[in-house]
């Protein structure tokens, strides 16, 4: 008898422990709604990416330019007062993450990238009038490597192979006989391998039976400079790169 | 209870009734208790995680390579020299593992490509963390005595500080930071000691307030002690946040004791310049290229030009006319070492210029202020306010001592023990998010903090937070030979009347000679060697562009010809390089056929028109200086020793050095050396 009340009594006290681990796990995973202060006054059906989109930042840090993204309704006109959500992968952060579109139908927020270098897919929300509407943004962050050669790019390369000028560097680009790729350009340079790209930029144009007027930086550049350049064109390329990857025979 | 105890006894019976039951139980309990160790261990976090990594490479196709260098248990990198004994890699498995850089999964990832070796330098060095600890919460959020969380990954460049002193490529915010802790006064009342033992010494120049009377008046000091921000949005001067009485009273102290200058009491012409024509103004600003180092807000907002010198968008709300003429006249005579160059303005031109830069105010500036006599009780309140606040840390004023040690010593910031901080209420508790806390808003650590308020953007706070983190003991307590010293400036002076002239036309300011002065202009520690002599007086007298891309360029000086040949002489005779040899160069004039043979290597072997204009009609690069004229500017010698090895004449040059051979070389010098200018002699008149 008195066996059995034992039995129970721990029965009773596991299964309030179970409950009670369970609870507080649900807790867990379902923190309090970011947005519980901000009330929506109106319903969009399309989110546009006004600006902000396909920066290259720093890994770890924030955007230089803020996200900007502007709730429509079917006619294509903007709507005020309609809720937004930013989401991003771990890592990524909001400032705000939630927030409602101002007079002009825009809801701004800056963006801080997680301490991962790669491609980050972002996503804004809005609940729509019947059905949550979604937009993807893309962002790139770079690390240590694509970031010290995104700052050799500014010194040596972009003068020529970034067509866009500045108020404090022009741009050589248009000069040029034979137009330089700039380094977004996927197409074309996703095709060249990582021992192409070496060589072209060691040996100079003429390496690859290409233009003269690209020089060789092989006595200038060291080999670390120049992985870093090319880690760096792989990161910010448009469509984005696919390394090969290494093949290995299965048994 | 009856019961109870019937139970107990019974029970006692079963187990210990006879002596061999009893042995067999004693034995299951001790093996039992054996097993605690092994179960702790098989069921320790870092073991799942083992077992995890495990499982992910079960499937991969390299899964027999990542296997053989998987070795169980715990792991430690132990590097006794720099105080590191890390177990990160217990968990973190695939660090080194090039072929799982696909995964996303932590602790698994591959680690970024970095100039180190993981196993030379551990984890904790630049991530931070409790390298010992074997599971995730101790390792990484820790805030026991002692201990400290994992750094947040933008602040991850202090790590290199910590060895690294000397600017380098990859860490572009250290480097700003560190040169903000230089710029922005912090240095001025904050001593930092590098771990090497040197000082790190202020770059700015926080003007002398001896004469401030004649300089600007006491209802200015007042309205810019409120918010110099109003004044002036780029200054470095920080806000006080002084109330009405306290500012007025600072002022009056100021202006009370400001003793008047010789030389400060130049009439302005102002009946000429009245008369003077609108655009001579501008004009002149901008031919003596002012922009070069002062700013102006433009109508859109934007500030446009340099930041060596004070930003000039409201002037005239700030100088005295007669003062703004002396300082034109020489800046030197006020201020024996501004970085402003004695320009040698004709009277004319200040004139002009004066009127212009007065006719840059804003009347809206300062207008509501109306401050009364000051009595000798406000004045002497105004000198305690003064001392309280270290004003005379950055800035030199009559009657005040330089305080020593005015504010903490930040040598080892970077580790400050967590216990000795308080945070305030809904802080991360990190050392990192107290600075930045303590950068952004000094004053709200309480109302007697003396730290006034500077005006930082986000990046700017990260950028001084990332020098400050690395300034920590481990910096301090490496051996030596694991350190990368700073390059600190020489303090090179030149001699005699030259030296004097390139002292009063600031030439430092902008360029570099033998390791001192700025980088805004060339370097000309080998301009001797570099360039003939009639184009360097002709230059001197008449500075013209060699690269038409640039905004900032050299500004003419009115140099007298003794003076100007004293100084071409002096750079010929002192900046020769030795690695050049005159003798040995080839000659200024060669044979057609040397010079065609040039212009076509020129042209098609390595395709220089890319980025220098050699023919004006053909050729559009702009990136390198012009080279029409190029024959009359430099010597052969230089020019072949130049396509030699640019960057051995000029470190740093983005001039590619094309490993010539020589006779290439010589043929392509030959082909330069024939592009002289139309005159003949020099630059155009």
């Amino acid at each position: 008898m008195m066996r059995r009340l034992n039995e129970r009594v721990t029965l009773r006290n596991f299964a309030g422990l179970v409950l009670l681990a369970a609870f507080s796990l649900a807790g867990c995973k379902h923190p309090a709604p970011l947005n519980t202060a901000l009330k929506a006054t109106a319903a969009g059906t399309a989110l546009v990416e006004s600006s902000g989109g396909h920066q290259v930042g720093v890994t770890g840090t924030a955007l230089k330019d803020p996200l900007v993204i502007q709730v429509n309704d079917d006619q294509g006109t903007a709507v005020a007062g309609a809720m937004v959500e930013f989401h991003g992968p771990t890592g990524v952060s909001f400032d705000p993450a939630a927030m409602i579109t101002d007079s002009s139908g825009q809801a701004t927020t800056s963006v801080i990238l997680g301490s991962i270098g790669g491609r980050y897919q972002l996503s804004a929300m809005t609940p729509g009038k019947s059905k949550p509407v979604s937009l993807e943004i893309v962002e790139t962050a770079l690390a240590y490597q694509q970031r010290v050669g995104s700052i050799l790019a500014d010194k040596y390369c972009n003068r020529c192979h970034d067509p866009e000028s500045s108020a404090e560097r022009v741009s050589n680009h248009d000069n040029l006989e034979v137009k330089p790729h700039a380094f977004t350009e996927g197409d074309t340079l996703n095709k060249m391998s990582d021992a192409d790209l070496t060589s072209i930029i060691l040996h100079g144009g003429p390496a690859l039976n290409r233009s003269a007027l690209m020089p060789p930086y092989g006595n200038t550049l060291t080999a670390a400079d120049v992985r870093a350049l090319i880690a760096y064109t792989r990161a910010v390329a448009d469509p984005p790169y696919q390394p090969a990857g290494t093949v290995y025979a299965r048994k | 209870m009856q019961s109870m105890r019937k139970y107990l006894s019974s029970a006692w019976q079963k187990l210990f009734g006879d002596p061999v039951r009893a042995f067999g139980v004693v034995s299951v309990i001790l093996l039992l208790s054996l097993a605690i160790a092994p179960a702790k261990e098989h069921f320790s976090q870092w073991h799942n995680y083992q077992r995890h990594y495990l499982t992910l490479i079960r499937d991969r196709g390299d899964a027999i390579s990542l296997r053989r260098r998987f070795e169980p248990g715990i792991h430690q990198i132990w590097l006794p020299e720099l105080g590191v004994v890390d177990r990160c890699t217990t968990c973190h498995l695939g660090l080194n593992e090039a072929s799982l850089s696909d995964v996303s999964q932590q602790p698994f990832r591959k680690h970024p490509a970095i100039p180190h070796s993981l196993d030379g330098f551990g984890c904790v060095i630049c991530h931070g963390g409790q390298g010992q600890a074997t599971t995730v919460d101790e390792a990484h959020h820790s805030e026991r005595a002692g201990e400290e969380p994992i750094l947040p990954a933008k602040y991850i460049e202090s790590g290199c500080g910590q060895c690294h002193q000397n600017a380098l490529t990859g860490t572009p915010q250290l480097n700003l930071g560190r040169t903000m802790l230089t710029r922005y006064g912090c240095v001025h009342c904050h001593a930092i000691t590098r771990p090497d033992g040197t000082k790190v010494l202020a770059t700015d120049h926080p003007p002398s307030l001896v004469h401030i009377a004649d300089k600007t008046t006491r209802e200015w000091i007042y309205s810019w002690l409120k918010d110099p921000q109003a004044y002036a949005g780029s200054t470095t001067m920080p806000n006080y946040k002084l109330s009405d009485g306290d500012a007025s009273d600072i002022s009056a102290y100021l202006v009370s004791t400001s003793t008047p200058h010789a030389g400060d009491t130049v009439a302005a012409d102002t009946k000429t310049a009245a008369n003077a024509d609108a655009t001579a103004g501008p004009s002149l600003y901008g031919q003596s290229f002012c922009a070069s180092c002062h700013a102006v807000q433009n109508a859109a907002g934007n500030l446009v030009g340099g930041d060596i010198g004070p930003e000039l968008t409201r002037i005239g709300n700030k100088a005295k006319p007669e003062w703004l003429t002396a300082w034109l006249q020489n800046p030197r005579i006020y201020d024996a070492t501004t970085p402003m160059p004695h320009y040698r303005f004709t009277p004319q031109q200040i004139t002009t210029l004066t009127a212009y830069l007065q006719g840059k105010s804003d009347s809206d500036y300062g207008s509501g202020v109306h401050l009364d006599a000051a009595s000798p009780q406000q004045i002497a309140h105004g000198r305690k306010l003064i001392v309280e606040l270290g004003c005379a840390a950055c800035h030199e004023i009559n009657g005040v001592q330089k305080p020593e040690n005015f504010a903490p010593d930040l040598s080892t910031i970077g580790s400050k023990p967590l216990a000795q901080i308080v945070f305030l209420p809904g802080m991360d508790h990190t050392v990192a998010s107290y600075i930045v806390a303590k950068i952004r808003q000094p004053r709200a650590f309480g109302a007697s903090v003396k730290m006034p308020q500077f005006a930082l953007s986000a990046s700017q706070t990260d950028a001084l937070t990332t020098a400050l983190l690395a300034l920590t003991n481990r910096g301090k307590s490496m051996p030596d030979n694991l350190r990368v010293a700073a390059v600190p400036d020489t303090n090179y002076q030149p001699a005699g009347h030259a030296g004097k002239l390139i002292t009063e036309l600031a030439c430092f300011s902008c360029h570099r000679i033998n390791g001192k002065g700025g980088d805004m202009a060339p370097d000309l520690t080998w301009e001797g060697s570099a360039v003939q002599r009639p184009w360097l007086t002709d230059f001197l007298k008449n500075p013209n562009t060699l690269r038409p891309s640039l905004i900032r360029r050299m500004p003419r000086f009115n140099i007298s010809d003794s003076d100007n040949k004293e100084l071409t002489e002096y750079i010929l005779a002192v900046y020769q390089s030795p690695a050049i040899d005159a003798d040995l160069a080839p000659s200024a004039t060669n044979p057609p056929e040397a010079v065609e043979h040039g212009r076509q290597l020129f042209y098609s072997k390595y395709a220089c028109q890319s980025c220098h204009i050699a023919d004006t009609k053909n050729d559009k690069g702009y990136i390198g200086p012009t080279l029409t004229q190029v024959g009359s500017r430099l010597t052969p010698a230089w020019v072949y020793a130049w396509l030699k090895d640019p960057q051995a004449l000029r470190p740093g040059t983005t001039e590619p050095n094309q490993n010539l051979s020589d006779e290439d070389a010589r043929a392509l010098t030959a082909f330069l050396m024939s592009l002289k200018s139309a005159g003949g002699r020099g630059a155009k008149q």
